[in-house]
């Protein structure tokens, strides 16, 4: 609204060189004109690792597709960390993620948030969302892959009464599942939804599988008798990268097209390559006024926070390339194939790159 | 002793964990194993050697115990690294509500201040809150001690200040060349700012004997001072800076100086005068700049320019080590002591031996650190100077006074520092002052 912005102004030309916000801050904690942030309003334990954890996000969230994830940052011990997680609640409702506490981040988020903690955001992004058209889908999850895909089912069966879904889920044990109670129920209320619980551990009395096994994904059989149609449905997978490597080769290899696999795939982890790391080097920032002496298998985005810089950073797997830093010089080494490159101004990813001897970054 | 844990962040799993990462902060000497680097920007020191001369206080220490006092300051500070987090944060978060929230109570209360008692009240809120946000926080934050938290909102690269010198060039002529050479004369402009004679070794010129009335004017107009000085028009004149940096510097200055200006003599006084108060709004907003720039001059010269404070030589650091470059530090540094509302008060510039030494470390952990720096110094036997504000901003004055007139003596070549000048006179002894226990 132009009455606001130019009171706004007004307002400025008291607070500079702070903004406004900056002193709306003592009273609002969400307002900041730097930083997008949220206020925990609820927090729900899921299984004995996951929580779920609803926030009300300030002003600038953009409302989330389903099937979307989020940059959240959370402060830990003093330290700003941030990392990306689905949303998995469904669209149009206040977001919420679920965590499973693995890593230090994650533990965090699991174990110690509350009611009123603040979050820091970054708007929803990514696409691995339902499709434009209905078509007859198959989720294929795994672990906390199931996530982006609950959003999708919440979403979706509630409203849609001509929905066709089938839910492969691959857990531990019926304990471990998430969502467990919650997909059974929907399942039974609605027809259009189908749940296929696969355990590796322990199986229940909802078990698809006999034995406890993993889910054999290098050839049909398995899926031939969990979704028999499965080569005509929009198929939607997300899980461990082995997991998805494994579906994505059965699609390419036995599905309807060989060149490419009807399969839309959300990756949480990338692999580096172990002992891609070479001699490490000192990493200098050069607006930030910062150096640190990093070994070769240290990313240069863990190197820079360490040290205090404010990084960009996204997936921190070297997809979203939110995390891209212009070399100003120096070499860096490509620690998922090991190349070592570094032309001058070249943008660099800087999540899945290491110092390979001195290098400059123009931050 | 700290406890002496080097903790590295635990990431998450897929990530390598950064172990091995050492940081170094900005002035201080680098591992010199990449010597020279590849665009060296700092002067980077050697771990072990000699300067070409080293300073008067410590010559008594041999090359070995140099070397051994670095290891230790080292160790100190990291010591303070592994152990900072959430109750650090908190404490800047604190101090950071408090000042907002003083100013805004100090500026309403002078829309009202056609009433004399809200005129006072006003202005002592709003003075106070210029304090603590130059020096506790702004100083602080642009001195990067909070820049771990890796919080955007409290950052050394996105800060600015309620200053008319734009952070960007405080940060170049405060952080890069007076904190790295730190009372080098020649090196330093912050001895004297270029303008002022406030070290022995400078040579007396005629004008030097305006020095009382440049620093009684300097000092309520101090903010305007730093500003004009971090133009850098004497390197501009020697052909160091370019013109066309300056027109940049100059523009920025110019935009920050019609903000800063607008705000308090223009836009506060117009509020004011809503409720018939706007000639004493001025007034308020006038005074309320004024004793904020007399109390960090005040601060500032207490930091450097005490008795027992040294200069140096271009050739005491000549190949000086890190052990050395912290010596420097301590030499050429004075504390103040007090209360803890002082050290607050000053930004904890009151800790200056602390903070020269470790500028980056977050400034709540200073008086942590002065306990080890004074049994530091102790055992190794170099002077640690610091006394009460009143004697050293005193001493500071004095100094002002005696240097405006020429030497007295024949004078000796300005090489040779400890020629028997009062000012570097020989080093046990030398500090009179009561070793006055670290208030807290």
């Amino acid at each position: 609204m132009p009455q606001i912005r130019a009171l706004r102004r007004v307002a400025s030309l008291l607070t500079t060189p702070l903004a406004p916000e900056d002193f709306f801050g003592l009273v609002n904690p969400l307002s900041s004109t730097r930083q997008l942030r949220g206020i925990v309003t609820k927090v729900t334990r899921e299984t004995a690792d996951s929580t779920t954890v609803a926030f009300r996000p300030g002003k600038g969230w953009n409302a989330h597709a389903a099937g979307q994830w989020a940059r959240i940052g959370v402060e830990i011990n003093g330290v700003r960390q941030w990392r990306s997680y689905s949303l998995s609640a469904a669209a149009g409702h206040d977001p919420a993620i679920t965590v499973t506490a693995i890593g230090f981040v994650s533990t965090a988020l699991a174990r110690d948030t509350k009611v009123g903690d603040l979050l820091f955001l970054d708007p929803p992004q990514g696409d691995f969302v339902l499709p434009e058209h209905p078509r007859p889908l198959l989720m294929l999850t795994a672990g906390s892959g199931l996530t982006p895909v609950m959003s999708m089912v919440r979403t979706l069966v509630p409203r849609r009464q001509d929905a066709d879904v089938v839910l492969i889920h691959s857990a531990r044990s019926p304990d471990e599942a998430l969502f467990h109670d919650e997909l059974l129920e929907m399942a039974d209320q609605f027809p259009s939804l189908k749940v296929r619980h696969w355990y590796t551990r322990d199986t229940g009395p909802d078990a698809s599988n006999d034995e406890p096994r993993r889910l054999d994904l290098t050839d049909t059989t398995d899926l031939e008798s969990l979704c028999p149609d499965w080569r005509d449905r929009a198929a939607y997978a997300c899980g461990p990268a082995e997991f998805l490597d494994a579906a994505d080769e059965l699609w390419l290899r036995d599905g309807d097209d060989a060149t490419h696999a009807n399969l839309t795939i959300e990756r949480f982890a990338t692999v580096l390559l172990p002992g891609t790391g070479g001699e490490g080097g000192i990493v200098t920032f050069e607006k930030s006024d910062k150096e640190v002496e990093v070994d070769g298998d240290v990313p240069l985005l863990d190197a820079g926070e360490d040290c205090g810089v404010v990084m960009p950073s996204g997936c921190r797997m070297g997809i979203c390339r939110s995390c891209l830093i212009p070399l100003v010089a120096g070499k860096v080494r490509d620690l998922r194939t090991g190349e070592v490159h570094g032309e001058e101004g070249e943008l660099i990813q800087t999540c899945v790159n290491a110092a390979a001897g001195p290098v400059h970054l123009d931050i | 002793m700290p406890t002496l844990v080097h903790k590295s962040a635990p990431t998450e799993t897929p990530v390598p964990s950064p172990s091995g990462t050492h940081a170094t902060q900005p002035g201080q000497p680098t591992p010199a194993t990449e010597p020279g680097g590849i665009r060296p920007r700092k002067p980077i020191l050697a771990a072990t050697g000699a300067p070409a001369l080293r300073p008067a206080a410590a010559r008594h220490l041999s090359d070995e115990q140099v070397y051994q006092l670095g290891v230790e300051l080292d160790t100190l500070r990291d010591s303070i690294i592994a152990t900072r987090g959430a109750k650090d944060a908190a404490y800047i978060r604190r101090v950071i509500r408090a000042q907002r929230t003083l100013e805004v109570a100090g500026r309403a209360t002078l829309m009202l201040s056609k009433k004399k008692t809200a005129l006072v009240a006003g202005t002592a809120m709003l003075s106070v809150a210029k304090i603590l946000e130059n020096m506790e926080i702004g100083h602080n934050v642009l001195h990067g001690q909070w820049d771990w938290m890796r919080d955007p909102d409290i950052h050394s690269t996105t800060w600015e200040w309620d200053f008319v010198t734009p952070a960007a060039a405080w940060k170049h002529t405060h952080n890069d060349l007076h904190h790295t050479w730190t009372n080098v004369i020649g090196k330093d402009k912050d001895v004297g700012y270029t303008t002022l004679r406030m070290a022995e070794d400078q040579p007396w010129k005629p004008f030097n004997i305006l020095n009382p009335v440049i620093n009684a004017v300097l000092a309520p107009f101090f903010e305007w001072g730093i500003a004009i000085y971090d133009l850098e028009l004497e390197a501009v004149k020697d052909g160091e800076k370019s013109k066309a940096d300056l027109k940049r510097d100059l523009k920025a200055v110019g935009r920050k100086v019609v903000r800063q200006f607008t705000k308090d003599y223009v836009a506060t006084p117009a509020a004011a005068a809503l409720l018939g108060s706007g000639k004493q709004a001025l007034i308020g907003t006038f005074t309320a700049n004024a004793i904020r720039n007399v109390w960090a001059h005040s601060v500032i010269f207490c930091g450097h320019f005490p008795d027992g404070v040294d200069t140096f030589s271009e050739a005491e650091i000549e190949g000086e080590t890190r052990g050395d470059w912290y010596i420097r530090q301590m030499l050429g540094s004075a504390n103040i002591s007090g209360s803890k509302t002082m050290h607050l008060m000053t930004g904890n510039l009151s800790h200056q031996i602390e903070h020269h030494c470790f500028p980056d470390l977050p400034s709540n952990r200073y008086h942590e650190v002065a306990v080890h720096m004074r049994e530091i110094t102790e055992r190794y036997g170099l002077p640690y100077t610091t006394g009460p504000i009143h004697r050293q901003v005193g001493q500071a004055w004095a100094k002002v006074f005696r240097l405006a007139l020429p030497p007295k003596k024949s004078r000796t070549s300005p090489a040779a520092p400890d020629a028997g000048s009062p000012e570097s006179a020989p080093t046990t002894g030398r500090s009179p002052l009561p070793m006055v226990a670290s208030a807290l």
